[in-house]
């Protein structure tokens, strides 16, 4: 049972942005942003044939600057939210933005990704509304609401989280709430994560060395972990099956699983990478996978089955494992499960900033380098049956 | 069918089961009780012509007879006929007479079963009369007697109270009486039997009164004995006489014992083992003597009875001796551990000793029992005791001795910083007296811990030179140094200490082989207890050393990062002003990397790095910042070549090999460096990544860049790696830049060698 080789898609463009299609169920869709000061940032709209391992691509050209950060609404799926560069006037400020695709995008796509008319006659991305947070600072991500109806977004600009309500079919962003984060020296939120549970009514930010965890009902902070790493955290995930686990990565190439309700120590923490890790991942259903890149240039997938919500396996019913022609499986099922890694992905050349399951395919994960080199992978089968079966 | 007709009467006993199972089945058959083989069974049922057969039709037979046979057949068949029908009758005929006769003789039998029990009955009847009879008699007697009886119970209740009560009041005077007269034994039993009545009754004032009195007297009389046991008795049968009594009396043992050790106890554990042996182990032996000479000894001169008597006897000695000892050791052994100073070991070597050899005299005197082995025991253990504690001793000096070291090097740590600032290449001048005391501070470390380890050594061999039982102290040797290196790397002081003390370790390699020999030589002994091996020992110890400068590494490439990353952060790279100076920040880094590297080059030797050009400080960076940089960016003018843009930069990377930024350093200089410079650089990279630049920014970063460059290729093992870090930082920034105008290279140079 060999597993599919990686399939690898190269962008011009150095890029740092990437999502899946939220929305998408069918078809295995991502979005890639590129980071280009002299020409137009695109974003690309990646379609990956599962059966005939087949990348298919369409461009989108987004004129506004170079793109950070990529969210797509879990609810439109031509709807999507980008945080932006722009200068003027020797001044930088990124900025967050609401935008829709062109409805025609989705003939494009499957044009053959080396026709080299494909990118000459992009189609424009149509601009639904600013979240104009220039009263607040620069915008590093923007958060749509997990399962939500996509009219709630969540900016993070600086040290302000800023909660906004879509509108007249997203042209409106008015801001409902905000909550401010007070201290000394710059504070500056490098990112977050709303979480999925209790009802979507939590926030989880990183600044600099703490994670802290907000109510958005009362926009009030309800735990700080101090000094969660070491050094800067870099991304956070909530476990999406288990409603207090939260996952961190940060410069002290750590990745730590943390339980909120008890913050004085991480439930678990993995060193694996050598340098900063930049991304982590929980897989959408099935938490045991964990997915991290880093900018050692690697992508490691780990099985975390002792903290997943499945500790002991897949349970399996009686009535399965009574057949006698099911004693291989029994036996393998009684194995102790640890936590180990499953694989360390090589691929990358240059430093991976991103890492996204898709939203279609559980066993299928793409993760993008800062040389615009996209790689889209897959669990390996053996642990995949081992995790169906 | 004329098989075995005949067989059915008289069957003989011998014949095989087979056969009579036949013939039974045919008198079944014969009578419908059908149970062999169904099938068989049917198909002869079924033939009219089977005379055995239930379906027998004679007239078919004959039929079939007179039509098959011949004459003489006929006559034949006939004769056997009729020879087979007599036998048969006359089978009949035995068969009812036997069973006829069997019956007659039983009804016989039970006719005259019926009389008998008409005779029995009338009997019975009799007999349950007189019984009746008898019952009533008893009852009318114990009627009368009754009230008699009561008053005779009741008398004799008050009689023996009164006995018993006589007893009490007379106590005191008996047990006074007893004293004088030294009949011990009395006194005690007497008092023995009175004492719980004694305390059941104490709320009463006349028996508290007496029990007062008994109890002044029984001391007075303990104390006699006491007195007489101490005074080394007449005796040995009345010595034992003695401590049987005293045990009797309910003293504690620990008591009993104490106050005639607690002389011993104030002074030193010399002298208390001392007198234990003398008070103790004499009068056990002389006891023992005594014992053997009256009862196991003595000539068979007795009746064959007392064959076995020896054996008990012996037996009995045995549990009496263990008993006691048991409580002497006890008490021996809670001496031993108030014994903990550290200081002198020699008194405790020879009270063991001497503990010890006298302990042989009793297993001579009485082979076979546990008291020797168990006094080993004692020995051993307090033995183990003391090397743990020395264990302890010497980590909590290794402790302080740490703890001096790190004060040592803070003072002259503020020192260096406070210099830094001045001139600096080749590192300040100031900082380098103070870092000169780095080795010596490391040497006076391991010296005294070395000769703290030779010291303990010493006491331990102490312990061996003098008594030969317990000789099998290398394993405790062994786990001794294991425990002290495990130690060493636990601690994780800042990282000058963790410089300091992974060199320990480093030197522990050589130090733990030395020492494991010097154990060898002193322990001239078996090597069957397993002693910790030298190579695990070592082996530990490298682990430890390893871990220690990982994180040394790491922890000042995290300072030198930490620099870094805010000099990137902070700064408005859009709009800064042209170059002119090297910023102060890569001076810093360059200054840092160049004190780390004094420091380290103290503890480490140099170790191997690639063979460079020798004009790497002036490699100039045109390669990259005009050329490469140009067919960087070239085709990202046009963009139909989307490929083009990374294809340089990938086959580039194709042939550099995957830098691992935290991997694990050798222990040398080089690697080391080596190991912060990577750190550093690859945070710089990412942290530029994450800017965006003006012009002038660009230059301001080619410009540290090229400073660093100058600086920092001599540090590592390999300069390519600087290099090609230094590219990917001037590329990154090239690429995060808005206005892309490399500075020329001379003007770079010139900056850098002004700076």
């Amino acid at each position: 049972m060999e597993d599919d080789a990686p399939v690898i898609y190269g962008l011009e463009f150095q890029a740092r942005a990437l999502t899946s299609q939220t929305a998408e169920s069918d078809a295995i869709r991502f979005l890639v942003g590129t980071q280009s000061l002299k020409f137009d940032n695109q974003i690309h709209v990646i379609d990956f044939d599962d059966e005939n391992n087949i990348i298919s691509k369409s461009v989108l050209q987004h004129h506004a600057g170079e793109i950070w950060h990529i969210s797509a609404s879990p609810a439109d799926k031509a709807v999507l939210s980008t945080c932006y560069n722009t200068t003027s006037e020797s001044r930088v400020v990124t900025s967050g933005a609401v935008w829709r695709m062109p409805p025609e995008w989705e003939s494009g796509s499957h044009e053959s990704p080396d026709d080299p008319h494909n990118s000459h006659n992009p189609q424009n991305l149509e601009l639904l509304c600013k979240l104009d947070n220039s009263a607040h600072g620069n915008a590093s991500c923007v958060l749509w609401e997990p399962m939500g109806d996509g009219k709630r977004v969540i900016s993070l600009a600086d040290n302000h989280a800023l909660l906004w309500d879509l509108t007249e079919s997203s042209t409106q962003a008015r801001i409902s709430s905000t909550a401010t984060l007070e201290g000394k020296g710059q504070l500056k939120f490098t990112s977050g994560k709303w979480s999925p549970h209790h009802n979507c009514t939590q926030l989880a930010t990183a600044n600099d060395t703490a994670i802290r965890g907000w109510d958005l009902r009362s926009m009030n902070q309800m735990y700080c972990i101090e000094n969660a790493h070491g050094q800067l955290v870099r991304d956070l995930d909530f476990n999406p099956n288990k409603q207090y686990y939260l996952a961190s990565c940060g410069d002290d190439c750590k990745v730590k699983f943390w339980d909120v309700r008890n913050i004085s120590e991480p439930v678990k923490s993995l060193e694996e990478h050598s340098h900063w890790v930049w991304s982590v991942r929980y897989n959408h259903s099935h938490d045991q996978l964990v997915l991290t890149g880093s900018s050692d240039s690697r992508v490691i997938l780990s099985n975390m089955v002792s903290i997943s919500s499945e500790p002991f396996g897949h349970l399996v019913d009686d009535d399965d494992l009574s057949d006698g022609e099911d004693n291989h499986q029994d036996e393998k099922s009684k194995e102790p499960l640890q936590d180990s890694i499953i694989s360390a992905y090589e691929e990358h050349e240059d430093s991976v900033y991103a890492v996204e399951w898709s939203s279609a395919d559980p066993w299928l994960f793409a993760s993008l380098s800062y040389d615009g080199r996209l790689v889209i992978n897959k669990v390996p089968r053996a642990l995949k049956y081992r995790i169906l079966l | 069918m004329e098989r075995d007709v005949n067989a059915t009467a008289t069957t003989p006993p011998d014949s095989d089961p087979a056969r009579k199972r036949r013939v039974h089945g045919m008198l079944k058959m014969y009578y419908g009780l059908n149970e062999e083989g169904k099938t068989v069974d049917h198909a002869e049922s079924l033939d009219p012509c089977d005379i055995n057969g239930p379906h027998f039709d004679p007239e078919v037979y004959l039929n079939k007879l007179r039509r098959e046979c011949s004459l003489g057949d006929l006559m034949d068949q006939e004769t056997c006929m009729v020879r087979q029908i007599r036998s048969l009758d006359s089978d009949m005929q035995t068969l009812v007479y036997e069973n006829y006769n069997k019956f007659i003789s039983a009804t016989d039998t039970i006719r005259k079963m019926k009389n008998d029990f008409k005779k029995m009955e009338d009997e019975m009847d009799c007999l349950s009369t007189n019984m009746a009879a008898i019952t009533e008699f008893s009852a009318r007697i114990s009627g009368t007697l009754q009230d008699q009886h009561a008053q005779i119970t009741k008398l004799s209740g008050v009689h023996t109270l009164l006995r018993k009560l006589q007893f009490l009041f007379e106590l005191p005077a008996r047990l006074n009486k007893c004293l004088e007269l030294q009949a011990y034994a009395q006194a005690v039993s007497s008092h023995r039997r009175a004492r719980c009545v004694l305390q059941q009754y104490s709320h009463m004032p006349s028996f508290r009164g007496i029990q007062d009195d008994c109890h002044a007297i029984m001391d007075k009389l303990a104390q006699e004995l006491r007195q007489r046991f101490r005074d080394g008795g007449s005796s040995a049968k009345d010595l034992s006489e003695c401590v049987e009594l005293l045990l009797q009396l309910d003293e504690p043992a620990e008591e009993l014992w104490n106050p005639f050790l607690s002389p011993g106890s104030k002074t030193d554990i010399l002298e208390f083992i001392d007198r234990g042996c003398n008070e103790f182990v004499s009068s056990l032996c002389l006891v023992i003597a005594s014992y053997q000479q009256l009862f196991v000894n003595r000539p068979q001169e007795g009746n064959l009875a007392s064959k076995n008597i020896p054996q008990m006897a012996i037996g009995k000695l045995h549990a009496f001796v263990d008993d006691l000892s048991a409580r002497y050791f006890s008490l021996v052994e809670r001496r031993i551990q108030e014994e903990t100073s550290v200081g002198d070991n020699s008194l405790l070597v020879r009270a063991l000793d001497r503990f010890h050899r006298r302990l042989q005299a009793v297993a001579k005197l009485l082979p076979g029992s546990a008291v020797p082995s168990q006094g080993t025991e004692i020995v051993v253990r307090a033995a183990r005791e003391r090397i743990k504690q020395y264990l302890a001793a010497l980590q909590s000096f290794y402790l302080d001795s740490l703890t001096n070291v790190r004060q040592a090097l803070a003072a002259p740590r503020l020192g260096v910083s406070s210099a830094g600032g001045g001139s600096h290449p080749g590192g300040p001048a100031t900082g380098k007296d103070t870092l000169a005391s780095l080795p010596d501070l490391l040497s006076s470390l391991s010296v005294s811990i070395l000769n703290q380890i030779k010291s303990v050594l010493a006491s331990v061999h102490l312990f061996t030179a003098k008594d030969i039982t317990f000789s099998n102290k290398p394993y405790f040797k062994g786990e001794f140094c294991s425990q002290g290196v495990r130690d060493r790397g636990g601690s994780t002081p800042p990282a000058l200490l963790l410089l300091l003390s992974r060199l320990c370790l480093d030197y522990e390699t050589s130090t733990i082989s030395y020492i494991l020999t010097l154990t060898d030589e002193q322990f001239l002994v078996q090597h069957h207890s397993p002693v910790t091996a030298v190579t695990a020992l070592c082996g530990e110890a490298r682990e430890a050393a390893q871990k220690l400068l990982n994180h040394y590494v790491k922890v000042q490439g995290l300072i030198i990062s930490q620099m870094l990353r805010k000099s990137v952060e902070t700064r408005d790279w859009v709009n800064t002003i042209e170059p002119r100076n090297v910023r102060a920040v890569m001076k810093r880094v360059v200054e840092d990397t160049t004190s780390i590297d004094v420091q380290v080059g103290f503890l480490y030797e140099e170790g191997v790095r690639k063979a460079h050009s020798s004009d790497s400080s002036k490699r100039t960076f045109s390669v990259y910042s005009s050329s490469r940089q140009q067919t960087r960016y070239a085709p990202s003018y046009t963009p139909s070549a989307p490929m083009d843009t990374n294809l340089l930069s990938n086959i580039h990377k194709l042939f550099s090999e995957r830098i691992d930024i935290f991997s694990p350093v050798e222990f040398n200089k080089v690697s080391v460096l080596t190991g912060i410079i990577k750190i550093s650089l690859k945070t710089f990279l990412e942290c530029v990544r994450l800017r965006t630049f003006g012009r002038y920014g660009l230059q301001q970063i080619q410009v540290d860049c090229h400073y660093l460059q100058m600086y920092l290729w001599r540090f590592v093992s390999d300069e390519n790696l600087v290099h090609f870090l230094l590219d990917e930082i001037v590329g990154s920034t090239a690429h995060r830049c808005l206005d892309p105008a490399p500075m020329e290279q001379s003007v770079i140079e010139v900056i850098c060698e002004r700076g």
